[in-house]
């Protein structure tokens, strides 16, 4: 019987490293990137939320804020170029949007001063949907939206 | 680790345009593989573009950029010779950065 005890105990010490083990490494790698990937962010699936999830508030819509190198018409979905340019004064950050995409954030750029309010990268879009466009500006928002046709989703299996 | 980055980076008229072309397979987590089963999220979540230890760009990306992610921009008070190093950490938190000098 005291044999028996003793087993328990050792496989329960042994259960119990191993899950510190664990719970170690995973706390480092979530404390390393916690530092700048806002997961809260990326997992928003409306405007408002994924605004709300940046720490802003309504977005004013903007003229100033313009789609180069952005399709009418993507014929592959999973590779859809998209640049946005800012005219706003003092933008700090750009992000973008693809409203149905299973997550809407796609990515967020921080600009610091001396880089010009200018970028470009590629996107997977699931299907036709309108991109936003969203910018920073001196702590305010400001939007703007192109619809993009797909005729090849991106995230099909 | 993944594939070295491919980085460009021109001075044209006053400012630097730098171009990244990198290599990773962004798996969104929304896949499934022939057995059904769904292909886990793989993908890079932040990325960092220094001159000369200055940060000329910071960025957080979620598994809708596109694979063999590429990037674009500029930036002014670069200088030629000056050194841009590129780096991202992806959701395993795996690594890379990469360097290229400005031409």
């Amino acid at each position: 019987m005291d044999s028996g005890r003793r087993t328990i105990l050792k496989s329960g010490g042994g259960l119990t490293l191993l899950a510190l083990g664990a719970a170690a490494g995973w706390l480092d790698c979530e404390d390393a990137l916690a530092q700048t990937w806002n997961k809260a962010a990326f997992d928003t699936h409306s405007l408002g939320d994924t605004l709300h999830a940046l720490g802003g508030d309504e977005p004013a819509q903007s003229q100033d804020i313009e789609f180069v190198q952005t399709p009418e018409i993507a014929e592959n979905g999973a590779v859809v170029p998209v640049g946005v340019t800012s005219r706003i004064p003092k933008t700090e950050s750009i992000a973008i949007l693809i409203e149905k995409n299973p997550n809407m954030l796609a990515a967020v750029f921080d600009i610091p001063a001396g880089t010009e309010p200018v970028i470009s990268t590629r996107v997977k879009m699931a299907q036709t949907s309108n991109i936003y466009a969203l910018v920073r500006a001196e702590g305010r928002y400001y939007v703007a939206a192109k619809e993009v046709k797909v005729t090849l989703g991106g995230c099909g299996g | 680790m993944g594939e070295p980055m491919k980085i460009r980076a021109a001075l044209t008229a006053g400012a630097t345009e730098v171009k990244v072309l990198m290599s990773h397979e962004m798996e969104t987590g929304q896949r499934k593989d022939a057995q059904g089963q769904t292909i886990s999220a793989w993908f890079i979540q932040t990325i960092s573009v220094t001159c000369n230890g200055r940060t000329v760009l910071s960025a957080q990306w979620g598994p809708a950029v596109a694979k063999n992610p590429f990037l674009s921009f500029k930036f002014e008070g670069g200088a030629k010779g000056d050194k841009i190093a590129v780096r991202w950490v992806d959701n395993r938190g795996d690594q890379r950065t990469d360097e290229a000098i400005i031409a």
